[in-house]
């Protein structure tokens, strides 16, 4: 992010510009405030005369909140409901991250009905965000207009078809979490309240509707997918690895160019440095940067992919490694299937094992350090806590999926310039702020780790520092 | 007003949580698109208009520069609506009100934090005058799709004046306090149906103090069930920092 935060209509300064980084040329692209995605984020492009682009920006221009400093002090029962606060669209993530990091810090173990009822939360919120993203945020640009909204009109079938999924999904949340933003069933040590069998079989034949729904979702993708542009930049992919499923709820850091490690680790791999022309830090690990979310997680776990999740993405020409960033989108789709098959197995198992009215497990305070890694819809959340003997918190650092590609957005900029030269603004335009969409950031989340002092190299992000 | 309003949506220091659960109106937001004309939605929409009369807010206001921006929106807007915990009670926010300013600012920012304008948050309603609120954290879909449909009957819907409890008891819950856990429901405004405790919590408190709250008798309550003076600030501070002097 930057430390500015224009408002609509005042001119952009750059508060620390890069030598000749301002507009110095003929013309200046600003996308203020760019639509369609979580958050505030520009994007400034700097053409010559001939339209040619000589340099392309990504700033993040978000409110910073301090959930750093708010969370000090505070008893480990209410971490998890402070931190969903940080975005709306990712708070059962953050969350499920924020109980795993407690509960690893007083060496709690959950149960498997918990442990399954948890990947359930997961799944409902990969598909309910995913859904949003493809249907209502990327959508209108691969059909050409400016919203959802329109294709009321023109896309009747398509437009109620992916709603419905999308419901479905909402409810899926409900039904396991209490509701869809900010729950409140879920805790450390367990459930505050559990779904009951009818429910759950009630949700088995929502599940399986959802699932030829779906798939007429990835028959209009299909058709669409000449509408992604042509590029390709291979990159880094980081995301949880699992030997025995797609690694959702637990598993290691893994890595297309290094080897795994565990999450206690993660910050061997989330390297952090800074840049002039933005105050969040950026991330590298073995290369300039790296990507995370549902691409990385394509690429390297797309073997445990559900058997429909690989059918559909056949159907779409999604193949690993996939090094084309607006494919993102589509890999989020191949995901939604998988969510949706998965979350069948594991509610036959909780029914065939018979649900157990179980009661959250005590927890024994004492001091000591956690780290819970999960991965959510835009890649892989890293939440690490320090507790006193009161449990009551001492610092918090959290490492958020949108923070990590950054920097990645920024290389794809770059390697896009020939690409974009000669274009009309508009289609510079749009190119670009589809490319930013394509990865799907969470600015709300990412902007809550300004730390441009280069002092401790411990941590990406900052989120909580004493 | 005239009658298929042009509809606005802003957001400032916030998780945009509200504006979420807007588009979570799924088929029925599509009804409602029928009776308003949506000129202005960042989250959903690339389009946009300063020509509108209903602004809905979401979000606390956190620097000086989000004054001029409140201020030209109020200003545009025939009738302003503030969305969600942060902008009607300044929310979670409000938490770093507690803290020493210079001190978050180096603890976040170290020597930069020159850099960063802020200030304690507040509501939107410190600033502006606000004609409606719609409560809670998030707001509730069903509260929001009702409090259009009376703002296109020309009406402002108020929320109910009388604490959680009453709608806890009637949702037949048992007592947070006979179970030896500290609850807000009997000071917090009610219309939410007391959906924290439905689903097995407490209420926390997001939709602010209840203007017919008695804080002297929770505070008994509080004092009857053993609960310390730390546990009970605890609670208190979550949602309710902007009025704390109160307390």
């Amino acid at each position: 992010m930057t430390r500015e935060k224009p408002e609509k209509q005042t001119p952009v300064k750059n508060p620390q510009p890069a030598p000749g980084a301002e507009p110095s040329g003929p013309k200046t692209l600003k996308v203020k405030h760019l639509t369609r995605v979580e958050g505030h984020g520009n994007i400034i492009v700097e053409l010559d005369a001939e339209n040619q682009v000589r340099d392309c920006k990504w700033h993040v221009v978000e409110a910073p909140r301090f959930f750093e400093a708010m969370v000090q002090g505070r008893p480990y029962e209410d971490i998890h409901h402070i931190v969903s606060r940080i975005c709306g669209i990712c708070s059962i993530g953050h969350q499920l991250c924020s109980i795993q990091a407690t509960e690893d810090a007083f060496g709690l173990n959950v149960s498997e009905q918990t442990l399954d009822l948890r990947k359930l939360a997961l799944h409902a919120e990969n598909m309910q965000s995913h859904l949003l993203h493809i249907g209502y945020l990327v959508l209108p640009d691969l059909l050409g207009v400016d919203s959802v909204l329109p294709l009321a009109q023109t896309h009747k079938d398509e437009l109620v078809n992916l709603i419905s999924c999308r419901r479905v999904a909402n409810e899926f949340s409900s039904l396991i979490c209490g509701r869809t933003t900010h729950p409140q069933r879920l805790i450390p040590g367990g459930m505050e309240l559990i779904p009951n069998q009818d429910e759950l079989t009630g949700l088995q034949a929502k599940l399986y509707e959802s699932l030829d729904r779906m798939d007429k979702i990835v028959d209009l993708f299909a058709a669409l997918s000449d509408k992604w542009p042509d590029f390709n930049r291979p990159t880094e992919y980081v995301a949880l690895v699992s030997p025995t499923e797609y690694a959702l709820y637990s598993g290691e850091i893994g890595s297309s160019k290094d080897i795994n490690r565990p999450a206690q680790l993660y910050q061997q791999i989330t390297n952090e440095y800074c840049v002039p022309q933005s105050t969040a830090k950026w991330a590298k690990n073995t290369g300039d940067s790296y990507l995370v979310g549902a691409l990385a997680r394509f690429n390297l776990n797309h073997r445990l992919l559900s058997p429909g999740a690989r059918k559909a993405a056949d159907k779409l020409g999604l193949k690993a490694p996939a090094h084309n960033p607006f494919f993102n989108t589509v890999a989020q789709l191949v995901e939604c299937v998988h969510s949706a098959e998965d979350s069948l197995e594991i509610i036959s198992r909780l029914l065939s094992r018979g649900l157990k009215d179980e009661k959250p497990a005590r927890i024994k305070v004492k001091a000591g350090k956690g780290v819970g890694a999960i991965e959510v819809p835009r890649g892989i959340l890293i939440h690490s806590y320090e507790y006193n003997h009161e449990g009551r918190i001492v610092t918090a650092d959290c490492v958020i999926p949108t923070n990590q590609n950054h920097a990645n957005i920024q290389m794809d900029m770059n390697a896009m310039r020939p690409m974009l030269s000669g274009l009309e603004p508009e289609a510079i335009e749009l190119r670009l702020s589809m490319l930013v969409r394509g990865y799907d950031p969470c600015i709300s989340c990412s902007t809550h780790l300004i730390d441009v002092t280069g002092a401790p190299k411990d941590s990406l992000v900052k989120f909580v520092r004493v | 007003m005239p009658a298929k309003p042009k509809v606005a949506f802003f957001d400032f220091a916030g998780c945009e949580g509200d504006q979420l659960q807007v588009a979570n109106l799924e088929e029925r937001l599509l009804d409602l698109v029928s009776h308003i004309d949506i000129v202005r939605f960042r989250e959903i929409k690339t389009e946009k208009r300063d020509n509108y009369d209903i602004a809905f807010v979401e979000g606390s206001i956190t620097r000086p520069e989000d004054e001029p921006r409140i201020r030209e929106i109020r200003e545009n807007a025939k009738i302003l609506v503030a969305i969600g915990a942060c902008a009607t009670i300044g929310g979670i926010n409000c938490l770093k009100n507690f803290i020493n300013e210079s001190e978050y600012k180096a603890t976040v920012y170290g020597d930069f934090s020159r850099w960063y304008s802020t200030y304690a948050a507040r509501p939107v309603s410190a600033v502006v005058k606000v004609d409606m609120d719609i409560h809670g954290c998030p707001i509730d879909k069903n509260e929001f799709a009702r409090a259009v449909k009376e703002l296109l009957l020309g009406k402002i819907y108020s929320p109910p004046k009388y604490p959680v409890c009453v709608e806890c008891k009637m949702a037949g819950n048992i007592c947070r306090f006979e179970q030896g856990r500290l609850c807000l429901g009997i000071v917090t405004r009610a219309g939410c149906g007391a959906c924290c405790v439905n689903e097995g919590s407490v209420c926390w408190g997001c939709r602010g103090i209840a203007p017919d709250a008695n804080m002297d008798a929770a505070g008994q309550v509080m004092d009857e069930h053993g609960f310390t003076w730390l546990e009970a600030q605890d609670h208190l501070r979550l949602y309710f920092g902007c009025n704390i002097n109160k307390l």
